[in-house]
């Protein structure tokens, strides 16, 4: 059992603009991105599940020549609503890191 | 500054920094120059920051960092004799923003003794003139949201569009010393002038795009900005600190950083594609990149929009109370659903409408999300307290009304009334306005000058300058 803050050196998130979050996730060395490269668990209804946006928007980049793959979402909401928590969507990373993904 | 008959192998840009404003040392600009720069060029903002800059027309960042850095940039520009352009002024590049950019630079000029052509580039627009376009089917949503109404765009405090290069272009050919740009894709202020001089146009762009954060593509990014040599096929980055490198990997991750597609941009006039990209080192310090092309594209322009919303008023208090702190999830549930009552009992002939929320920073404030199970306590947690409300004073008399409750609400019936820890007096903070971001669309333009306005100051002409001191 391994959880995405295991297999991954980096995992970062940072807005990409008021309406979206791109999320990057850098993983440790070429063996394990391999492994991870098309993991059904880093689907979009993953994101559906933690964020609350909708799966139909969810864009899934890999990029191979740096071990990592970019995930982007629409905010719920856009950046600075009332409601708002996390201006600059630094810290969504965090929640991502105890899922499982095998 | 002209088109070159023959282009010059290399168009060198100095890149001092990510954001006007956010600090540099005027070494690494002497260095910068020393090697060659043939332009400095700099963002001064983002939208990073929230919708508050732009629903306002302020500037995050304050006078004196913006007035530090132009004395420098501006010093070294005029002694070298190379154009200094910035994009993007007062943050969101509101007209307000680059008037406020402008009166600073003739400031610094009086400093400095010099007496610059000053371009001014506004590209603000007015909502009737929007809704005009939207009208003739011209402006078109981004995703997630869908087409805009003419009550969107009527109720925006501020729109700007985001100008291309071809305007700084213009500016500089007509023998602009400064160019101030209002609102500017972070790329196109810093690819104008590879553009402008023969430069590849991938290149330009792709540099452009390596470099906007200044040393956020070097190893160590708090170590200052980067040098953009651009050739008709490939470009250098290097940076401006001699301990500082460009590596291939530092250089092609900057291409993730704040985007949602690591391939692909779009910009005014084109689309960027980095796909088949090939960075390399040069040496140490400098990565090489080729292979990134460019697809000519019908001129958009994209959108930026806020308005003001509902007021806000806060409240904050720790907690190191064991017992409240073993208890977390059920104190939290019951004092919002008291808090929410006090209020709908207390304003019962208003029964206006509001937001309660209530975040406990320590045990998941930042998220709002549940805590998993058997999460073991923190020792200390802050509660902040915010209502929302139609206007300041009913979102302050709120605060007020769930005040003494916030204060001493025990964990549970029947104990000691506790008091948990205000750090403040008085306790209610009016945190003013809430602003909305409204726009992500973009607008198709007949070319990159079509929504553009440039104004000059050139301090040269005695009239001018005494018009602007």
């Amino acid at each position: 059992m391994s959880r995405i803050g295991e297999v991954c050196r980096h995992v970062r998130s940072k807005n990409a603009g008021p309406f979206w979050i791109t999320v990057d996730l850098f993983f440790d060395g070429t063996a394990t991105f391999q492994r991870y490269r098309n993991s059904p668990v880093l689907g979009p209804e993953l994101f559906a599940r933690l964020y609350g946006t909708d799966p139909r928007h969810v864009k899934r980049v890999p990029v191979d020549s740096l071990h990592m793959i970019k995930i982007s979402y629409p905010r719920p909401k856009p950046q600075g609503w009332a409601g708002e928590r996390d201006m600059h969507g630094g810290q969504q990373f965090a929640r991502l890191l105890d899922v499982e993904i095998d | 500054m002209t088109q070159q008959e023959t282009p010059q192998s290399e168009i060198i840009v100095l890149v001092p920094t990510g954001m006007l404003g956010g600090g540099f040392k005027r070494e690494h600009i002497q260095y910068g120059i020393a090697r060659g720069a043939h332009a400095i060029a700099v963002d001064s903002g983002s939208t990073d920051s929230g919708p508050s800059y732009l629903a306002r027309g302020v500037s995050k960042m304050n006078r004196e960092s913006i007035k530090r850095d132009l004395e420098i940039l501006m010093d070294e520009a005029a002694k070298a004799k190379i154009p200094l352009l910035v994009g993007t002024c007062g943050t969101a590049g509101t007209d307000s923003g680059v008037d406020w950019t402008r009166d600073i630079a003739v400031e610094v000029a009086g400093i400095l003794g010099i007496k610059p052509k000053i371009a001014c580039l506004y590209s603000e627009q007015r909502p009737v003139d929007l809704v005009a376009k939207n009208q003739q089917g011209k402006i078109t949503p981004l995703p997630p949201l869908g087409p805009v109404t003419d009550e969107v765009l009527e109720s925006c405090e501020h729109i700007v569009a985001l100008m291309g290069p071809e305007p700084y272009i213009a500016a500089l050919e007509a023998g602009a010393d400064i160019v101030l740009g209002g609102r500017t894709t972070d790329t196109a202020v810093l690819a104008a002038v590879p553009l402008l001089m023969g430069a590849g146009v991938a290149q330009s762009w792709h540099s452009s795009k390596v470099a906007e954060c200044g040393g956020q593509c070097t190893v160590n990014p708090r170590n200052g900005g980067v040098l953009m040599r651009v050739g008709r096929e490939a470009f250098e980055i290097e940076p401006l600190d001699l301990n500082n490198q460009c590596t291939p990997e530092s250089v092609s991750a900057h291409m993730l950083y704040e985007s949602s597609d690591p391939y692909k941009l779009t910009e005014p006039g084109g689309v960027l594609d980095v796909t088949h990209a090939d960075y390399q080192s040069r040496d140490s310090r400098v990565t090489r990149v080729v292979g990134s092309t460019w697809q000519p594209m019908p001129y958009t322009m994209k959108l930026e929009g806020a308005r003001c919303g509902d007021f806000q008023t806060i409240m904050f208090i720790g907690i190191e109370d064991p017992a409240v702190l073993a208890n977390l999830n059920e104190f939290q549930h019951n004092l919002e659903q008291f808090l929410i009552d006090r209020i709908r009992t207390t304003f019962v002939e208003e029964a206006p409408s509001f937001d309660l929320s209530l975040r406990f920073y320590g045990w998941n404030g930042t998220s709002g999300q549940p805590v998993p199970a058997n999460t073991p306590p923190p020792r200390d947690v802050g509660v902040m307290f915010v209502v929302t409300a139609a206007t300041q004073d009913l979102a302050n008399r709120m605060a007020k009304a769930c005040n003494p409750y916030f204060f001493h609400m025990p964990w549970r019936r029947g104990i000691e009334m506790p008091s948990y820890a205000f750090p403040f007096s008085p306790a209610e903070i009016p945190r003013g306005q809430v602003y909305e971001f409204l726009l992500n669309h973009v607008v198709h333009t007949t070319d990159g000058f079509e929504l553009v306005r440039t104004e000059w100051v050139d301090l040269a002409k005695k009239a001018e300058a005494l018009e602007y001191v």
